[in-house]
């Protein structure tokens, strides 16, 4: 707590302190990030995590999953059957912990990066296919899972899950919202707005910020001056923790924490999840124009699925078998969904024009009246 | 039947759509003890309490930004932006997300949203309060946007937009807010979005405005008819978007010519809009050029100079006469 000593001495002015001080021992210093799992795959602690060995398994089969998705669709947009996709490999512990910390009940709110997220949560592989390979119907998400469509602006999605976790505080419904963005994204205004209107009405929402080092090519350091992410939410009145981003197990718990202390009326928590992103920022990315390769080798060494396998094998939960056995069922599943995205039936224009409004006015109708006139003379089909 | 002004009007319509749904609540600065700055949310913090006549933080994206969320997850949220002027910190969240959530989610999730603001100049304000900004909102397609004229439109049209499964741009003439009093029904009072009203009737030329230019545009016709013997049509637009051209297409094939009123600047707004809709569809009935009556392209001029910048009655008049003698 900020001691009072200006008000007890009696002076009434208050007292500027110099900008830029980067001394240690701040007021808003946070512990160091949690951790629980070793890169060695080890634990901190003496004592296990209290987590079920059928979560466990779950999980590093999700992050497995997220590993053989994300090298697919990289190479299906080499190919040119999808179109510009934002690459994940690196970030499964940190999308994966969370996701799977999470209630059916509660609501995810994804920035444009989360596959591995959104397919935890129930949303099928060719669904997510289908919306990088431009179509809407991809961000279509079935009734009864609550994830949000995916974001692209910045950091504007922060506001929407502040919004539902808001209403749903009124509304009396037990429920907690999580939302995705990036270390860029704490530099933009809606960011700022979200985590102040979260604080000041103490809604039940996760500021989940996946810090990966890079905001395309700027570095984590040129956002912010501040120490840590995490701090920032000091200023907002309300919990900020670092976590490891690339254990799972650490990512898992801080989480759980954070949706059960939301849950029972204790307001926001923003985690700061620290990982990196493997690959280039989308498929138009080339990242050797701002990263050097020993950073990545670091980063490698350091990969979420290694960690996590090597705990596994150590608790007698794993051997190379089952570890191939995985692989190649994965394999087989996303192999199936990329079928099932290209056989996706053909689109009608109505598509472009449909879902604008509730009831579609007249002018809108026209256009398409006309559009369907213009299709028709030509065949059917737009002239080649 | 009650004798109320237009922000009077506007009070009642959230008074009585707050009553009936309980879905229904209002954020924004200072609406809640304090009731907003020109009183349009007055007794509301009182009658239904801070939960539903909340007081939030200085901060319009923020506002708009968690409505969004409210209203898809079944609330029936109405912001109020303190002025035109300072709607567009909210810009991006209105143009980015409310308008687009329907068409990216496939219709699973809705955006029931209504954005009031008090908007146009001719009360002496500071700089940046009095804007016509509606130019910028009727652009944007899965936006609807609503311009009253009259107290008891205020009411019905309000509540309307309320119940509107779209997201709405509310904007209130704040000039007219005290100008007059009208016999405005009691309870449940709902004017269909969409449709345009004819504010008088004539044969001449048809003039259309919206907001406080209908006022200035009666006026007008009344000089015409008294000293010149003119007979103008007056239509109040009521609905920006979607436009109902419908009762504009009715005036202009009985007058042949066309006048369009507007506050905003005169470039690439509202009444050029209009005007290439008249000139594509009824080319073939008007009997002259559609004439435009509008502000300048320039900023809003401080108020010294603004009655200068607003059309008023000699000048709207003074294009209804360019329109006849073409």
């Amino acid at each position: 707590m900020v001691k009072s000593s200006k008000t007890r001495t009696g002076s009434r002015k208050p007292v500027a302190k110099p900008a830029g001080n980067n001394r240690q021992d701040h007021l808003w210093s946070l512990g160091p990030p949690v951790e629980i799992l070793r890169p060695d795959g080890r634990t901190v602690a003496k004592e296990e995590p209290d987590i079920a060995a059928d979560d466990l398994l779950k999980m590093y089969r999700w992050m497995v999953n997220g590993r053989v998705f994300d090298e697919r669709a990289l190479k299906l947009q080499r190919q040119g059957r999808l179109g510009t996709y934002a690459p994940l490999s690196g970030q499964e512990a940190a999308q994966v912990g969370s996701a799977y910390a999470l209630e059916q009940r509660d609501w995810l709110f994804p920035s444009f990066r989360e596959h591995l997220a959104l397919a935890v949560r129930g949303q099928s592989w060719s669904g997510i296919l289908l919306y990088h390979g431009g179509s809407e119907e991809g961000g279509r998400v079935p009734e009864g899972i609550n994830n949000f469509t995916p974001s692209i602006p910045i950091a504007t999605q922060i506001l929407h899950a502040v919004g539902v976790a808001w209403a749903a505080k009124l509304r009396g419904d037990p429920i907690v919202t999580l939302v995705y963005f990036g270390d860029g994204g704490t530099s933009e205004g809606d960011f700022h707005e979200g985590m102040n209107f979260a604080g000041v009405f103490q809604t039940p929402t996760i500021f989940f910020c996946q810090n990966n080092q890079y905001a395309i090519s700027l570095p984590r350091a040129r956002q912010t001056r501040a120490e840590t992410l995490a701090q920032k939410a000091i200023a907002y009145g309300f919990e900020g923790v670092q976590v490891d981003g690339n254990d799972l197990l650490a990512v898992y718990q801080t989480t759980r924490q954070a949706m059960e202390k939301a849950r029972q009326g204790g307001g926001p928590t923003l985690i700061e999840a620290l990982t990196y992103r493997l690959g280039p920022h989308t498929t138009a990315d080339d990242p050797t124009r701002y990263r050097q390769d020993e950073e990545l080798q670091h980063w490698q060494e350091r990969d979420p699925l290694i960690r996590m396998r090597l705990y596994l094998e150590r608790r007698g939960d794993w051997d190379e078998a089952r570890e191939t056995a995985l692989w190649e069922e994965a394999k087989a599943d996303i192999a199936q969904s990329v079928t099932a995205y290209e056989q996706a039936p053909a689109r009608d224009v109505e598509e472009i024009f449909k879902y604008t409004y509730a009831e579609m006015p007249w002018n809108l109708q026209e256009q398409l009246a006309d559009l369907r006139a213009y299709l028709q003379e030509s065949g059917g089909q737009l002239p080649e | 039947m009650a004798h109320l002004n237009l922000v009077q009007a506007v009070n009642q319509a959230l008074l009585t759509e707050m009553a009936r749904d309980e879905r229904v609540l209002v954020l924004g600065e200072d609406v809640g003890l304090d009731g907003g700055v020109f009183r349009a949310t007055e007794g509301l913090y009182e009658k239904f309490g801070p939960q539903r006549a909340i007081d939030t933080p200085l901060a319009e994206a923020g506002i708009v930004g968690t409505a969004i969320g409210m209203a898809v997850y079944g609330l029936r949220p109405v912001c109020e932006l303190q002025f035109d002027g300072f709607m567009l910190p909210a810009f991006d969240q209105i143009l980015s997300h409310a308008s687009r959530l329907r068409g990216r989610s496939r219709g699973r999730f809705q955006v029931p949203l209504v954005i009031r603001a008090p908007y146009g100049g001719g009360i002496r304000a500071l700089e940046h309060h009095s804007e016509s900004p509606e130019q910028f909102y009727v652009h944007i397609p899965g936006l609807k946007v609503v311009i009253p004229a009259t107290p008891a439109d205020a009411k019905g049209l309000l509540i309307s937009a309320i119940r509107d499964p779209d997201p709405v741009v509310f904007l209130e003439p704040k000039r007219l807010y005290r100008a007059f009093r009208q016999e405005v029904p009691e309870g449940d009072h709902a004017i269909p979005l969409g449709q345009a009203r004819v504010a008088r009737a004539g044969r001449d030329v048809t003039l259309i405005g919206w907001g406080a230019q209908v006022h200035t545009a009666l006026q007008a016709a009344e000089l015409l008819a008294a000293q010149e013997g003119i007979s103008v049509e007056v239509l109040d637009l009521r609905t920006l978007s979607p436009l109902d051209l419908e009762t504009i297409s009715q005036s202009v094939e009985k007058t042949g010519r066309v006048v369009i009123a507007q506050e905003a600047p005169r470039s690439f707004g509202f009444s050029s809009e209009l005007t290439a809709l008249i000139t594509e569809r009824l080319f073939l009935h008007l009997e002259g050029p559609v004439v435009r009556v509008t502000g300048f392209d320039t900023a809003m001029p401080y108020f010294s100079l603004e009655q200068y910048y607003l059309p008023d009655v000699g000048r709207v008049a003074r294009g209804v006469r360019q329109t006849l003698s073409a």
